[in-house]
């Protein structure tokens, strides 16, 4: 399947070959190569822990491979640890945020590359202004860059990288913290410094965006390399195929209609009446306006909208981790009391939150500490925790969510991203919440395991309890019964199940799904 | 809850099965790596002098560290869930001090009167007591009043040694209840009493810090604070908690400082908050919080008590002790981050 290993006349713009990488007794890489040539945009793809962003770190110059060769333009890669030649050659985004909380935004962005000489604050906040706004960000540049939103912190991310001016620059998952509008401005800034002749490296769970944005692709399987080609010659069933090492399927997503004909036999997830998750008035202010809402047992509700739309606000002030300025939520008829996260756990409200560096994950902790933190109090009597449980239980999460770790005891930081955020799902799922409230729960998460652990929430409504899916991934809603679209924190249409994607894409954008006069819209 | 799902468990799980028991034995020895620097204090106590090796200098080294190691176990647990405490080293003097002005008549031939507003029995209980409220300002300070730890644990560590001075009047207590004084004084099975409660607590402090879910919560606050609180955990509750224990502590370390010595010194633990620190880290807690052993803390504690003790039997003048001090520091830390593998930052 594989054609074209490039015959090598001109230097590329990156070649690696024969890359080995070990961490302690996984091997991360195994003998991989590849191969970018100058002005192409080519992409990395794989499942969770295949083992691109140790490839991207290895290019970066921030891990020296164990064995293989680095060059950029037909000349060997510098020193480790010779920055300023690395980045001189490759500008990167990392998977995990590499910006410094507690500085201004404007000194993220020119970090180490101040001018020579003084200091000038206000040129150089300027200067930041300016360059946000090339990607639509509206931040005051002197903001703390803790303060940012997920989405901001992102952009800050891929402003600095792209202004370095290198010629070949790696993105690794960076439209996995965005929304549409978000990656259709990446998407414009990226084609303008194609066209200019810079070289991508760029890696993505949303195989539509390497449809969309590369000409060539290599994919990754278990730390090897199984293929490269040119986009236009591989279908996405085949890329599928490569990636999981199994003969294509019918490529079928998650489907709330599906799901529920396939389950309407054995669980009478439909017809119960009875609301688990009740938001009456529910508002807070500065977020989003008062709204009511139900869920129902066997239900999985979306809660669509773009990073504006306020829907975020509302996963976490139903979790408690913000306190409802008005309105109340109540499970299964019993209020929830504002702003407690332990209440809102006892209330059987399990939660999956949007930044699992920043909200999921107790990072230099193994993964049996991580998925089990939020069930502490069944591991043993009288407040004890038995290690033993705690791995077995650790044990039996990694098996069903088929987490790639080497084992419980492993530290969580070790895992590669999307492997982080199954660990988040596991703890989410592991008091069996009544209600389980994810806020883009598949991000970063791999075409497979992205399905499987859709199913995992479907599974929790199919089970009797009931789900919410705060997300504006199309592939996220599609597992709802109900979708409820949100802009500026305003109700602005509902769908049923069956939404096609135009309507609910531009209900996200603010406009009325009316227009069209569709089915489903605001009943 | 998951019988839902079907889910492929394919990707070589039995390989990792194989990986996993090597790394599983290299995180449980990062607790010991200071073992090999005490074995090596003790060769090199045991050729500098042959008293090193007696019992009783060996109890008296371990004597001379219980005080301290309960003030590094306090420093051990607050850094652990990501705060910081200067003002242990304050505790340990003022706290039995106000007890003894509490407790003691307002007059009669000492040199020190008190008020006695409680009966003297209760001059233990009382002390621990002025140590918990101390901590539970800390608390305050750093929990509601969102101030910086370090600079308000700074503070309190002058202002609490002021107030010892003021009480005190600046000159040592030199009479003490005997009830206050027995258990710095006492032995028990051919051993100080303090080194049997010191161990005593460090084994419950282990205990509950490895295996009760409040002290695994530590770890998780010390790690990633909103994450913590995301996933349920009180966090500013068993911060709070955290903090006047270790006032709590540092006080009943001033109890048995007060018996071991037979007086409440006007500079009882005047400066000790660099050793509290320096035993704290070399004994693997990181002072970012989230990282660490009880066990490792109190080795870091034997490695320093020891390293005096050997310099001395050596017969090094005491004016070098300094310099000794800070050089063995900075090698044992050296030498306990070989011990641990990569963990370089
Ligand atoms: N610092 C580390 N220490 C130990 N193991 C590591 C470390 N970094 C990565 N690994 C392991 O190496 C493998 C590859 O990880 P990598 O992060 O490259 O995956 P990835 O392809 O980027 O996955 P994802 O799509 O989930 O981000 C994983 O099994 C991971 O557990
Ligand atoms: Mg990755």
């Amino acid at each position: 399947m594989s054609n074209g290993q490039a015959s090598t006349p001109p230097p590329a713009a990156v070649h690696a070959e024969g890359v080995v990488k070990r961490f302690g007794p996984t091997v991360a890489l195994d003998r991989v190569g590849i191969t970018v040539a100058v002005g192409d945009s080519h992409a990395l793809v794989g499942r969770n822990g295949a083992g691109k962003s140790t490839l991207v770190s290895v290019l970066t110059g921030l891990h020296a491979p164990d064995a293989g060769r680095v060059a950029f333009l037909g000349e060997p890669a510098p020193a480790p640890g010779d920055t300023a030649a690395w980045q001189a050659r490759v500008a990167c985004v990392y998977q995990k945020s590499m910006v410094v909380p507690d500085l201004t935004v404007a000194e993220n962005l020119f970090l180490n590359r101040f001018e020579r000489g003084r200091i000038r604050w206000s040129r150089l906040r300027a200067d930041a202004a300016r360059l946000l706004a090339e990607y639509g960000v509206d931040v005051d540049p002197a903001t703390r860059a803790a303060d940012l939103t997920v989405e901001q912190g992102q952009f800050v991310e891929i402003a600095r990288a792209l202004s370095f001016g290198a010629r070949f620059i790696i993105l690794d998952e960076p439209t996995a913290q965005l929304d549409a509008a978000g990656i259709e401005r990446l998407f414009t800034k990226l084609r303008e410094l194609q066209q200019q002749g810079v070289a991508f490296l760029f890696i993505s769970h949303h195989l539509q965006e390497v449809y969309d944005l590369c000409s060539t692709v290599t994919v990754y399987r278990d730390a090897r390399h199984i293929l490269t080609a040119p986009v236009a010659d591989l279908g996405k069933a085949d890329l599928v195929a490569a990636m999981t090492g199994e003969t294509a399927q019918s490529a079928t997503t998650w489907h709330a209609r599906a799901a529920v004909a396939g389950n309407a036999a054995e669980a009478s997830a439909e017809p119960s009446d009875a609301a688990v998750l009740r938001a009456e008035a529910l508002a807070l202010e500065g977020a989003f306006q008062p709204i009511d809402f139900a869920v129902r047992a066997g239900e999985v509700l979306g809660l669509a909208g773009a990073t504006a739309s306020g829907n975020t606000a509302l996963g976490e002030t139903l979790v408690g981790l913000r306190r409802a300025t008005g309105g109340r939520a109540s499970v299964d008829g019993k209020d929830v009391r504002p702003g407690s996260v332990p209440h809102a756990l006892n209330a059987g409200i399990g939660y999956v939150p949007e930044d699992r560096h920043r909200q999921g994950l107790v990072l230099g902790r193994s993964v049996a500490e991580n998925a089990t933190l939020t069930v502490t109090d069944q591991l043993g009597p009288y407040g004890t925790v038995l290690p033993s449980r705690t791995r077995a239980f650790a044990q039996r999460m990694i098996d069903s969510l088929d987490i790639k770790t080497s084992g419980p005891a492993q530290p969580v930081s070790d895992l590669s991203g999307g492997n982080q955020q199954k660990v988040v799902i596991a703890r989410a799922l592991a008091r069996d919440p009544r209600v389980l409230v994810a806020i883009r729960p598949t991000a970063g998460v791999d075409v497979k395991s992205k399905d499987a652990l859709l199913g995992v929430v479907r599974g929790v409504a199919d089970r009797g309890d009931a789900a919410v899916i705060v997300s504006d991934e199309l592939d996220d809603l599609r597992v709802c019964d109900r979708v409820i679209a949100l802009f500026h924190g305003r109700v602005i249409a509902e769908f049923g199940s069956g939404w096609n994607d135009r309507d609910l894409v531009s209900a996200m954008e603010g406009l009325p799904a009316g227009a069209g006069g569709d089915k489903g819209a605001e009943e | 809850m998951s019988e839902t799902t079907e889910l492929t468990p394919d990707l070589a799980v039995p390989g990792k099965a194989r990986a996993a028991a090597p790394r599983f034995q290299l995180s449980r020895y990062r607790d010991l790596s200071l073992i090999p620097v005490i074995f090596v204090l003790g060769v090199i106590g045991f050729i500098v002098s042959p008293v090193f090796l007696t019992s009783d200098n060996l109890i008296g080294v371990l004597q001379q560290s219980s005080e301290l190691s309960l003030l590094v176990l306090a420093e051990a647990m607050i850094l652990i869930c990501g705060r910081m405490d200067l003002s242990l080293e304050s505790t340990i003097g003022v706290a039995p001090v106000i007890a003894m002005w509490l407790v003691l008549p307002s007059s009669g031939p000492a040199t020190f009167h008190g008020i006695g507003l409680f009966p003297t029995w209760s001059s233990i209980p009382v002390c621990l007591a002025v140590g918990l409220v101390i901590g539970a300002v800390n608390g305050f300070l750093i929990l509601k009043l969102r101030v910086n730890g370090f600079i308000a644990t700074l503070g309190m560590l002058t202002m609490l040694r002021g107030l010892q001075d003021g009480v005190a009047q600046g000159k040592s207590i030199v009479a003490v209840p005997a009830s206050f004084s027995y258990l710095g004084k006492t032995e028990w099975m051919g051993a100080p009493a303090a080194v049997w409660i010191c161990l005593l607590l460090f084994v419950i402090g282990g205990l509950a810090l490895g295996y009760l879910r409040h002290g695994r919560a530590l770890y998780a606050i010390g790690g990633n604070t909103e994450a913590a609180r995301a996933a349920g955990i009180r966090v500013d509750r068993i911060t709070w908690i955290v903090l006047a224990l270790g006032g709590l502590i540092a006080a009943f370390a001033g109890v048995l400082y007060a018996g071991h010595y037979g007086a409440i010194s006007a500079t009882q633990g005047d400066g000790w908050i660099f050793q509290v620190f320096a035993a704290t880290v070399i004994g693997g807690v990181s002072l970012n919080g989230g990282r660490g052993t009880l066990f490792g803390a109190l080795t870091g504690v034997v490695s320093l008590q020891l390293v005096v003790n050997v310099t001395t039997l050596g017969g090094v003048p005491p004016l070098w002790d300094k310099f000794l001090y800070g050089a063995i520091i900075i090698v044992a830390l050296i030498i306990s981050r070989f011990a641990s593998g990569e963990k370089q930052d």
